[in-house]
């Protein structure tokens, strides 16, 4: 038999409060991060994305600290670890996972050989460490936008194979210019905040975030049990999800079969719903051939924008307190289906008694997660 | 017209990385994407750069993108009654 | 944890314009530049796959490496549940660099959507996905050097809890022309027993 492994805190930095009540409290009210900007340093026409107002991280950030030089990234980094951290001993059986897929990139607009050192991953992750003084080599997931659920089922592995007892997750990625560019030369920008499964969506918000988790073997505290998880390729095309669900649907499959649980079982669906027209419909054709076509499902897009490398965990973090609250959360932007195969999208916030959530992810390379959770009574 | 198609077979070739096709391999009326040159979204979405790039033709639609590059003959009329350099 | 024994099945190294196959040198040249290199490994052995041309450097590298060690275990008429697991270091900044040169001069702002796609360096793990057809597990980690106890661990993990049958593991470092490809397939048939010291060995041979 496999150790469980649980969920037991977590936190999460973002433009809709830099704690999970404030969050909570936001999302209940409907209330989006999304906002139109006017930034020619980051791109040359207005655009639509979800921002963490700078000053507001530097006035917490000193709070927390005055010594040392950090990036925005690395400080909404520190400040979402921050009040996880301290409540456990750090061990040398302390795993320090960084999920991420553009890091410090912004250090590339120098060309120097200290800022091609300042864009590596290692180094972001070295200076998060350092700052907290893990004692294990750092463990950085770089799977595109499946980065930040699939760093909870690789903490969740090594816990089981015994290397690590706990392990500390933060995810985090910033809007860039690099990534505004990049989505915006796929056509796949929304000029409105974004609309997963409608009609009437126009596209990607993009956002930054950073979330944190503690993923642990230890009972004591735990807030979910994770069931079972999944990660399978689509084996179809490197930017365009698989026509059919296929990699997501073995995805989940894998997740519910370590599970041992059917699609009954699952309460709710947090999505991936990036409100581009192939990721909603891939996702829509999954769920239906899945059975979960009735289940209530959103996507957290619509408050927060695609926070890529950080969507996965943040998605996470807002999931379990629609367990522990007992809410569906409504899938903000939503109006008119707009997927071929009918889903039970939640367009209102409500109380429902919920026990066990599943969340997916998909992203570029064809990648997919599927993390099965269940409430700890 | 005949120079421009010319030098459309010789841009897509070298910005699609088709290694393994010559300028003489692409006939006029092929299709460019299916069973022709076998061009995938990307490519579609490297083709709009294109556009922009090297003839000043800003695609506001990508949808447009499907009949424009249905094959050289259609990019090249599309270019010439369009371009802005 | 209740573990059966594994072992490294076969390995494979690229480096310095030279691939070692299983300790023996299949191939080598003085051309240069990796791009060339790769060009003539791809009419040496006849890969006839035209997508090899799009592909970034990382993805290139990591293509050939499962090109060799795949193609003689995979059955194109089953299912193969074969996990990749792969690791390097500059993560995709090779590219992230050529893709920051095309949006730094708002002259010649012209960010490319064909780069901008290799700019994340689990890309490869699709392009491989593809040309063999694995619907498997696959991550993409990054650490500052090789981490073999790491790689040991997670590939028991996946063996182990039955998420694959065998598992390719691959270290990709590529950065401004400067590359090492390491790869070897885990399985419960072999000659090496599968150890962070065997793993170690082959790294460095």
């Amino acid at each position: 038999m496999l150790k469980k492994v649980y969920i037991s805190n977590v936190n999460c930095i973002t433009p809709l409060g830099f704690d999970v009540e404030t969050n909570i409290d936001n999302i209940t009210k409907g209330i989006t991060g999304i906002q139109k900007h006017e930034d020619k340093s980051l791109m040359k026409d207005s655009f639509c994305a979800s921002i963490v107002n700078e000053n507001d991280v530097d006035e917490a950030f000193a709070k927390v600290t005055s010594e040392g030089k950090f990036t925005k990234l690395e400080k909404m980094m520190i400040l979402a670890l921050f009040p996880i951290v301290n409540e456990v001993e750090i061990t040398d059986k302390t795993a320090f996972l960084l999920s991420t897929t553009k890091g410090n990139i912004e250090a590339l607009k120098n060309k120097s050989d200290e800022s091609i050192e300042e864009a590596h991953l290692g180094t972001l992750a070295k200076r998060i460490a350092n700052f907290f003084g893990f004692k294990t080599k750092p463990i950085v997931v770089s799977n595109a936008c499946v980065s930040g659920v699939l760093a909870i089922s690789v903490a969740k592995r090594l816990i089981q194979s015994e290397m690590y007892n706990d392990a500390f997750v933060v995810a985090g990625d910033i809007v860039s210019e690099f990534v505004l560019s990049g989505f915006n030369s796929f056509q796949a920008m929304s000029n409105e905040p974004c609309r997963p499964y409608s009609k009437n969506r126009t596209g990607v918000s993009l956002g930054e975030a950073t979330a944190a988790v503690l993923v642990t073997s230890n009972r004591e505290n735990a807030k979910v049990v994770i069931l079972g998880d999944g990660s399978i390729n689509d084996a179809n095309h490197i930017s365009g999800p698989s026509r059919t669900g296929e990699g997501l649907v073995r995805s989940i499959e894998s997740a519910m079969k370590e599970a041992n649980i059917d699609s009954n079982s699952i309460n709710y669906i947090s999505a991936h719903g990036t409100a581009t027209p192939f990721n909603d419909e891939m996702e829509a054709i999954a769920f239906s051939r899945i059975g979960l076509e009735n289940t209530p499902v959103n996507s957290l897009k619509g408050y927060y924008g695609h926070t890529l490398g950080a969507s996965g965990l943040l998605e996470v973090v807002i999931g379990i307190q629609s367990l522990l609250h007992n809410k569906l959360f409504a899938s903000l932007g939503f109006d008119e289906m707009g997927v071929s195969k009918p889903i039970n999208i939640i367009e209102k916030t409500e109380n429902k008694e919920l026990n066990c959530f599943l969340k997916t992810a998909s992203g570029f390379g064809g990648c997919n997660t599927a993390v099965i959770f269940e409430k700890i009574k | 017209m005949e120079a421009l198609k010319q030098e459309l077979k010789e841009k897509i070739i070298e910005v699609l990385n088709l290694e393994d096709i010559n300028v003489a391999d692409i006939n006029d009326n092929d299709p460019l994407f299916g069973d022709g040159l076998g061009l995938d979204s990307i490519d579609a979405l490297e083709l709009i750069v294109l556009l922009d790039k090297e003839y000043g033709i800003k695609l506001l639609d990508p949808k447009l993108g499907k009949t424009i590059f249905e094959s050289i003959e259609t990019m090249a009329a599309y270019i010439t009654e369009h371009r802005t350099k | 944890m209740l573990e059966n024994k594994t072992y490294i099945h076969s390995t494979c190294v690229i480096q310095k314009n030279k691939i070692v196959l299983n300790g023996e040198s299949i191939f080598s040249n003085e051309i240069e530049g990796f791009n060339d290199f790769a060009k003539k490994f791809y009419q040496e052995f006849e890969i006839a796959y035209p997508k090899f041309f799009k592909m970034d450097s990382l993805s290139k590298l990591a293509f050939i490496g499962a090109e060799l060690l795949l193609k003689p275990i995979i059955d194109p008429l089953k299912e193969n549940n074969i996990g990749l697991l792969f690791a390097n270091k500059s993560s995709s900044l090779d590219t992230d660099v050529k893709y920051q040169e095309s949006i730094s001069e708002s002259e010649s702002y012209f960010p490319s959507p064909a780069v901008f796609v290799y700019t994340l360096p689990n890309i490869c793990l699709g392009e491989i996905s593809i040309k063999h057809q694995l619907k498997s597990e696959n991550s993409f980690f990054i650490f500052d050097t090789f981490n073999s106890s790491f790689m040991e661990n997670y590939a028991n993990v996946l063996l182990n809890i039955k998420k694959a049958d065998k598992v390719l593991c691959g270290w990709v470092e590529y950065f401004n022309e400067e590359y090492k490809g390491f790869f070897y397939l885990v399985s419960d048939e072999g000659e090496i027993e599968h150890t962070k010291n065997n793993i170690e060995i082959e790294f460095n041979k």
